[in-house]
């Protein structure tokens, strides 16, 4: 029951394949890039707003049906297919998650309407550091009375660039490194203080370093409970990595099909290298990780949205193992390619590049694989 | 209409809950000890009296073979039945009643292939676990390449004539019957071979057990002097047994995964990480004080994990009608590294505890484990070779072609 789609969930997988081979193919990402756009694409966020995607797991009244994470996963993975850049992961999943999640019923009436319409762009502050680890955040909310003073900084926030909404992680108490004592906050991006310095990164879908200078925050822009942030946060980070593996499991899919119809027409030796048996063995290893990879994948999606199995478990093998297989098959790609395969020109360098993001943001393979065995008590 | 099936099934699981409930043995609920497995046969032995018990209702019923037409002695259940007595099972952690190559291979390419006189003569036996069967695939010059087999069949007018050698014939020494992969014609590899079945009392029909590494003998050597057999135990027809015998290794292979050599579990050993703990030691806050050796084992989990995930989809999307293509070979493949891995990672957590062989001063299910840790590089090779496995992958599922 939790591996087979539902028809609904059928139909938006095949509107998502459809749109991102039509609309949004590898060719788009490389244009945007070459016009030094870094990701930015107010049209395709006008078309994804039209298709409705940013409200899959939105219902139009509240307790009402929605696609589900098992939905926006369709979507995802199709974006992944083409390394498009969107900001779906962050709007769609992230913040609607954090908010339904964390959000009083007044921030849910203001919210939750706006992303599902795609009005609104928001980008999760978390990370301060170069690596994925969630409880160390530094960056101070300090209680003024009205609300909140906050002083910080957040490295490399996805799409921080192009949001209008963050949602900052921040300390209301206690040490870095400690579990109580986080609180989330909603912060718009015009706010006096806040400073974002765009970056231009390896796969040209850009991020931010955001700066919190004496930026004051209301009592209404607490999301979630006063201190124990960690609550909301961590299931959110649960689904974000979830997310993120669907990508990971397309851009995989994509990067094998693309070596694969290398293998069948290029020749050497006036054979077809896919006829080589050190070929064949590598495609059919890659095949049996993609096809593994994907039960994770499903069965993750598919918890989170029955509420049954362990979400924190099949997140981080869902994570790690999607992982491992863009590192592999964005890798092999390149291999396979030969020479044009490290040439500008030709697509497996973009998925190679694209696949360094995808593994480092919301805990690389090693970081999943460490919180998993920590997760069975070894 | 729909209504009524899912009414008539719940009526089915009330029934089937009462008749286990009724007829199921309160020792059969329990794990079972390895010595305990009932292969059947006429020489198999019960060395729980409740097992035989067991399964005589199971086989009376038809359950051991449930989706099996009644009219060959199996349980004429259709899938969805099936699958409330497969949860019905599973609720009361009942034993398989029956472990046994000709419900898992034979039966089924028999239901395929056979004559309606050949179905009614052998698949009931089965079902009862009656008569176990072995398989005759693998000779000395015939491995990877089973289609380069030379054992030969000629045909005697009246009767076939059979000469020749097998190897790696699992439990030939206890099998009463053998299906068998013979050569009819050499003109032709492919198109040369016929599948045959006949009685392994046969005059001129000898098994050897073979010593393995681990130091059981799970497989034999058999040997085949002028072996005579009954023009009507030839299976489909002569010098088509090839088709035969590939369908038959895609339930080989489909049986393996299912069970995955076992290879997330086996009575009286402890997981990798439970010896780790013990035996290496953990740090303050309870890991594995061997960083690597944890890490190795979280990632073989994950694999493990990964693994059974993808056996269970396959089955949820089969039942659902949807196409799985030729999976049973990376499931096979992957069973095997998830066996081997487990055991070298077992053997590497027990340290010097894992190094005994018999006798006192060792841990029972560390000796087991060491066994099974030799046993399992047998699982790359048995049933097609991770080598041959990812071949059929790469050609039959990628379309890759051979050399022109």
């Amino acid at each position: 029951m939790s591996f087979v789609l539902t028809e609904d969930q059928e139909m938006l997988r095949d509107t998502a394949l459809a749109f991102v081979r039509d609309e949004l193919p590898v060719t788009h990402l490389r244009a945007l890039r070459d016009k030094g756009a870094n990701g930015r694409d107010a049209a395709t966020r006008q078309k994804l707003a039209e298709l409705g995607f940013f409200g899959v797991i939105i219902p139009d009244e509240p307790g009402g049906e929605h696609f589900g994470l098992v939905g926006l996963g369709q979507i995802l993975e199709a974006q992944g297919r083409t390394l498009a850049a969107t900001p779906l992961l962050q709007t769609a999943l992230i913040a609607a998650s954090a908010i339904q999640l964390g959000g009083s019923k007044a921030m849910q009436a203001e919210w939750l309407p706006k992303i599902a319409a795609g009005e609104t762009t928001f980008a999760l502050a978390l990370d301060e550091s170069a690596h994925f680890a969630p409880l160390n955040v530094a960056t101070e909310a300090e209680s003024n009375g009205q609300g909140y003073t906050l002083n910080g900084m957040k490295r490399f926030v996805p799409g921080g660039h192009d949001a209008e909404m963050f949602i900052v992680v921040a300390r209301t108490f206690g040490e870095t490194g400690d579990r109580h004592g986080l609180t989330l906050f909603l912060v718009p991006a015009k706010t006096k203080g806040v400073t974002v310095q765009e970056l231009k990164t390896v796969d040209s879908h850009g991020a931010a370093h955001v700066t919190f200078d004496d930026v004051m925050v209301g009592q209404n822009g607490v999301l979630g409970p006063v201190d124990e942030g960690a609550d909301v946060l961590e299931p959110v980070l649960d689904r974000a990595a979830i997310g993120m593996a669907a990508e990971m499991l397309g851009s995989s899919e994509a990067a094998f099909e693309m070596t694969l119809e290398y293998l069948q027409s290029r020749k050497q030796f006036g054979q077809l290298i896919g006829s080589f048996q050190s070929m064949q063995h590598r495609a059919a290893k890659m095949f049996t990780e993609i096809e593994m990879t994907r039960s994770c994948v499903a069965a993750a999606l598919a918890a989170v949205d029955s509420g049954k199995g362990d979400v924190a478990e099949l997140a981080s093998l869902a994570k790690a193992k999607a992982g491992e297989l863009v590192h592999l098959v964005s890798n092999e790609c390149v291999q396979m390619h030969g020479g044009i395969g490290m040439t500008d020109v030709a697509d497996p360098g973009l998925y190679m590049k694209r696949a360094r993001v995808q593994e480092a943001l919301y805990g690389s393979a090693s970081w999943h694989r460490d919180r998993y065995a920590r997760l069975q008590g070894f | 209409m729909a209504y009524d099936v899912t009414e008539d099934l719940e009526a089915f699981r009330t029934e089937t809950r009462d008749w286990l409930e009724a007829n199921c043995p309160p020792s059969m609920r329990t794990p079972m000890a390895d010595d305990e497995i009932v292969w059947g046969g006429k020489r198999g032995e019960f060395k729980n009296p409740d097992s035989k018990v067991w399964l005589d209702r199971m086989g009376e019923r038809g359950w051991t073979a449930p989706e099996w037409p009644a009219a060959y002695g199996g349980g004429g259940l259709t899938k969805e039945q099936n699958r409330v007595l497969q949860e019905e099972l599973r609720r009361i952690k009942a034993r398989p009643a029956l472990f046994s190559f000709g419900l898992w291979m034979f039966g089924p390419a028999l239901l395929e292939f056979g004559n309606e006189e050949q179905k009614k003569r052998f698949l009931p036996d089965i079902v009862k676990g009656k008569t176990r069967w072995c398989q005759g695939y693998s000779e000395p010059g015939a491995g990877s390449d089973l289609a380069g087999l030379q054992t030969r069949c000629e045909d005697k007018g009246d009767h076939y004539l059979i000469n020749g050698q097998k190897v790696w014939t699992s439990y030939a020494d206890q099998a009463d019957w053998i299906f068998c992969l013979v050569r009819t014609d050499t003109s032709s590899k492919h198109e040369g071979i016929s599948f045959i079945l006949f009685d392994m009392e046969s005059p001129g029909v000898e098994a050897r057990p073979i010593l393995l590494v681990s130091g059981s003998s799970p497989f034999c050597e058999t040997f085949f002097t002028d072996v005579k057999v009954p023009k009507d135990q030839l299976v489909g027809r002569v010098n088509g047994g090839w088709e035969i015998a590939k369908r038959l290794l895609q339930f080989e292979r489909s049986s393996i995964s299912a069970g995955g050599f076992g290879g997330t579990g086996g009575s009286g050993i402890l997981g990798p990480e439970e010896y780790a703990k013990i035996h290496v030691g953990t740090d303050s806050e309870g890991r594995i004080a061997d960083g690597d050796l944890r890490g190795r084992i979280a990632d073989h989990k994950m694999y493990a994990k990964a693994f059974n995930l993808t056996v269970q989809r396959q089955t949820e999307q089969a039942k659902a009608g949807q196409q799985v293509g030729h999976t049973a070979s990376i499931l096979k493949y992957g069973a095997a590294k998830m066996n081997q891995d487990r055991h070298e990672l077992l053997i590497e957590a027990l340290g010097t505890e894992g190094l005994g062989w018999e006798g006192e001063g060792f841990d029972e299910g560390a000796m087991k484990a060491t066994r099974g840790w030799l046993r399992s590089k047998g699982n790359s090779i048995e049933g097609g070779t991770s080598e041959i496995n990812l071949n059929v992958v790469a050609k039959r599922v990628l379309g890759l072609k051979d050399h022109q």
